[in-house]
């Protein structure tokens, strides 16, 4: 059965080619979001429902395909300077704002200054630029200090978002009134929040592509509780389960319901990676021998298999293979008790008290968290399970206050955005929730990945990051368990909702209602 | 009567004082805060974001100094602004506060009719098969948690019949207006209310049952009996009324947890009421969004409270208005 259900996931897309049909316009298209976001205005809230409803009111220059190439946005053209430090974006014309006004460089040099202050993932993606600038209304140029591999890949609407200069010039952005009835360029427009209830958008009749988007609307329905959310589909009340929206072992039984499609697209620009952080200042931890044990004591085919109902991938290593530069070419942690056993001992390890924090996200976490932890007790290891909320965990890891922790990251298409930031000693920083939080240092791992984000052209990229991930598989600073798959599970008649590597936070624009 | 409801306010007052002072420091001692939560919900955060955050909720300050501004604002009536919902608070409760107590009223008021019918019936027919019914099927609905009677009821009625939504106060898109909306809404309150209701109702019929017939052995109903009166009306004027006050007493103490109960059943059914507002502030440490649902919450208990104790003088006028 398991077999069978990962088989349909995997031709979902080709079968949604196959029947590629003239689209029909009109009609509304109800979605689940959860948890409800705490805000729309892009620029302030970057957390994943915010992205998801709000990909639909603001854009951003580019897209990405599915292949993570770039795609016309707001920007209809771009070129590259052959010293890799110029970016040249020609703007698409006639487009305009929700309220009327028109867009044009300056909005884009507003947002940009904005996002420095407010977008920490654009603070850090734009560490390199040196200048922004508008010769014309319809031209923006940035300049680099030097040349930055992953550059072109920052312009999706949720790394750098475009707000509108009229409405936030001279206010503090903030707290401006204008982001609870939020202004974007998108394919719909605000219309109404019902808090606790849902959020209505309604198609912008001035759209810059014509005849887009199909639809007439989208309500995101808020339902707080899992069981729930799979009840809302299963009686029609919702058409679109976007990924992570029910518990996973309901995948499979929602998967079969009648006229139900199924699809894992739109998750390649995010790439989200599973893994225990090993906190190498642990003096358990901090032995190489252990931390290679761990990788051999715990079966993460069976965590793919069972626990992840056989969705998504084991990680050989930090990169996800749907990112550039991903090689296999490194050293295997196949499941080995035996083998894990042997390290242990040549660790010296006498049975000193590990503490496993797993996710606090739902019975999904849990069950990975008592599985890896019986993984590991098998092998000897003395294990004590922490048990907290998402508040409680949060502050731990902020804290290093952790030996094992359970995490996931997205990685940005790129090593330089979303890989180096969780290895690099430049990353280790208390307080923060992300990044190097398992303490690793090495001095040759920083030089690469410093190398590697400004390296020109992508075959020299391409070779440090292969190497840099050898030393990394064979260091193990983190335990790297899976590449994730949420898929995304709609009613058959909704066509083309994703067509981007962004999925579901790209927007509806492209989506519409087979009647 | 004026001067026991003044000095019950007063009192009342003090009350809610101590009950932000305590919650202020309780929810301080579990860890994490709402700008541990926000930065991980952002995905990318660096500690400068995180000590943005910190400042911009004034979580920087020393906790007695944050402390004197909460309950400084709390004394202009001003619950102050929700972290995370980026909203005032008062206006985040007055948006929730009708839905919860349009469902927790009409849980209210099913949970005292059906139990007092009940068990007046339990008691009347003391004894027989009708009693047993009764008393099995109270017990069997009290032992039952309320997150499984939700789940069920929505499998039953919203999966296999099909007969009633199985989430939200109204039908999103449909907009309906006049009759039509009251219907739609009533149609979504039935299960949300049935549940909290029977659980409730429970225990009224357990206690108007033992009340009536401890009540039915008191001489005066012997008095009643040998007046010549029929039995209906002792049944109803003498001995319902009298078993009726340890049910009154009873229905102040749940008003306060019926907001309680109302935070599973408003998680499941997606009902938008401040009981759901409640669990999310938690979960995500929103300080003054949790004090806020607790300062109106415990107003509403104090307020309930106040009310039985006024209904306990209409019940049995011998009752006096002692402070």
């Amino acid at each position: 059965m398991l077999k069978k259900f990962v088989l349909a996931l995997a031709l979902s897309g080709v079968s949604t080619m196959a029947l590629a049909q003239e689209p029909k316009i009109g009609g509304t298209i109800n979605a689940v979001i959860q948890p409800e976001p705490p805000g729309l205005m892009l620029a302030l809230v970057q957390n994943g429902p915010t992205q998801m409803v709000s990909g639909n009111i603001y854009e951003g220059l580019l897209r990405y395909s599915k292949t993570l190439e770039p795609q016309p946005g707001l920007a209809e053209s771009w070129t590259i300077s052959p010293d890799a430090k110029t970016y040249t974006f020609k703007l698409k014309q006639g487009v305009t704002w929700h309220d009327g006004k028109p867009f044009t460089a300056a909005d884009v040099l507003f947002s940009i200054e904005t996002l420095k202050v407010t977008h920490a993932r654009a603070r850090n993606n734009l560490v390199q630029l040196d200048k922004v600038e508008a010769p014309d209304d319809y031209t923006v140029v940035f300049t680099l200090k030097q040349p930055f591999g992953p550059f072109i890949g920052i312009f999706e609407v949720g790394s750098m978002p475009i707000i509108p200069k009229h409405i936030y010039e001279g206010t503090d952005v903030k707290t401006n009134p204008a982001n609870n009835t939020p202004i974007g360029t998108g394919p719909f427009m605000f219309k109404e929040w019902k808090k606790g209830s849902f959020i209505q958008l309604v198609k912008n009749p001035n759209y810059h592509v014509k005849g887009k988007p199909y639809i007439d609307g989208i309500y995101w329905q808020i339902i707080p509780d899992a069981a729930a959310r799979s009840v809302a589909y299963e009686t029609g009340k919702v058409d679109v389960l976007p990924g992570g929206s029910i518990e996973n072992f309901d995948v499979p039984r929602v998967s079969k319901l009648p006229n139900t499609c199924v699809t894992g697209d739109g998750w390649e620009f995010f790439s989200p990676m599973a893994w225990m952080w090993l906190n190498n200042r642990s003096p358990v931890l901090a032995n190489k021998k252990v931390r290679q044990a761990i990788m051999y004591a715990v079966d993460r085919e069976f965590a793919k298999d069972v626990i992840w109902n056989g969705l998504g991938k084991v990680a050989t290593g930090p990169s996800s293979s749907a990112i550039k530069f991903y090689t296999d070419n490194v050293p295997k942690y196949p499941y080995d008790p035996a083998k894990a056993k042997a390290l242990l001992k040549e660790a010296g390890y006498k049975g000193e008290k590990v503490r496993l924090m797993p996710l606090p996200y739902g019975e999904t976490w849990s069950r990975w968290g008592e599985a890896v932890k019986q993984n590991l007790v098998d092998v000897g290891m003395n294990i004590e399970t922490i048990a907290t909320d998402v508040p409680g965990s949060n502050q731990k890891n902020m804290e290093w206050d952790y030996d094992i922790s359970f995490t996931y990251l997205y990685q940005y298409g790129d090593p330089a955005l979303g890989v180096g930031r969780n290895y690099v000693t430049s990353a280790i920083q208390k307080g923060q929730l992300f990044n190097n939080l398992e303490g690793y240092s090495n001095p040759e791992v920083d030089k690469l990945f410093e190398e590697g984000a400004v390296a020109t052209p992508d075959s020299k990229r391409k070779e440090i990051y292969e190497k840099v991930q050898k030393i990394l598989v064979e260091d193990v600073p983190v335990a790297w368990q899976l590449e994730l798959q949420f898929p995304t599970i709609t009613n058959c008649k909704i066509k083309n909702l994703i067509t981007t590597g962004i999925g579901v936070n790209d927007g509806f624009r492209d989506a519409w209602i087979d009647k | 009567m004026l001067s026991f409801v003044a000095q019950r306010i007063v009192k009342g007052v003090f009350v809610l004082l101590a009950i932000i002072v305590m919650n202020f420091f309780l929810i301080r001692i579990a860890p994490g805060d709402p700008a541990a939560v926000m930065a991980g919900e952002a995905g990318a955060s660096d500690a400068q974001f995180v000590q943005q955050l910190r400042e911009k909720f004034s979580l920087d300050k020393p906790l007695p100094e944050q402390l004197f501004i909460y309950v400084k604002g709390v004394a202009s009536l001003d619950l102050g602004f929700s972290f995370r919902q980026q909203m005032p608070v008062s206006k985040l409760i007055a948006e929730r506060l009708p839905a919860t107590l349009l469902l927790t009223l009409t849980a209210f008021a099913i949970s005292l009719i059906l139990g007092i019918t009940f068990g007046t019936l339990a008691a009347r027919f003391a004894g027989t098969w009708a009693d047993t019914a009764i008393t099995v099927s109270a017990l069997l609905f009290y032992a039952t948690p309320i997150f499984w009677v939700a789940l069920m009821s929505i499998l039953l009625f919203s999966v296999y019949l099909g007969w009633l939504p199985s989430f939200g106060y109204e039908t999103v898109g449909a907009n309906y207006s006049g009759l039509a909306h009251v219907k739609d809404v009533a149609l979504h309150l039935i299960m949300p209310a049935m549940t909290i209701g029977l659980f409730f109702m429970a225990t009224y019929t357990r206690m108007t049952r033992a009340s009536m017939l401890e009540v039915k052995r008191l001489d005066f109903v012997k008095t009643a009996r040998a007046k010549g009166l029929r039995d209906n009306i002792i049944q109803r004027r003498h001995v319902l009324r009298n078993a009726l006050l340890p049910v009154v007493t009873l229905a102040g103490v749940h008003s306060g947890t019926l907001v309680g109960g109302a935070v599973l059943t408003e998680t499941v059914f997606a009902w938008p009421g401040i009981g759901r507002l409640l669990y999310e502030a938690l979960l995500q440490r929103d300080y003054n969004l949790l004090l806020g649902v607790f300062v109106v919450c415990s107003a509403m208990v104090l307020i309930f409270n106040l009310v039985t104790d006024l209904v306990y003088r209409l019940v049995d006028p011998r009752i006096e208005f002692a402070s």
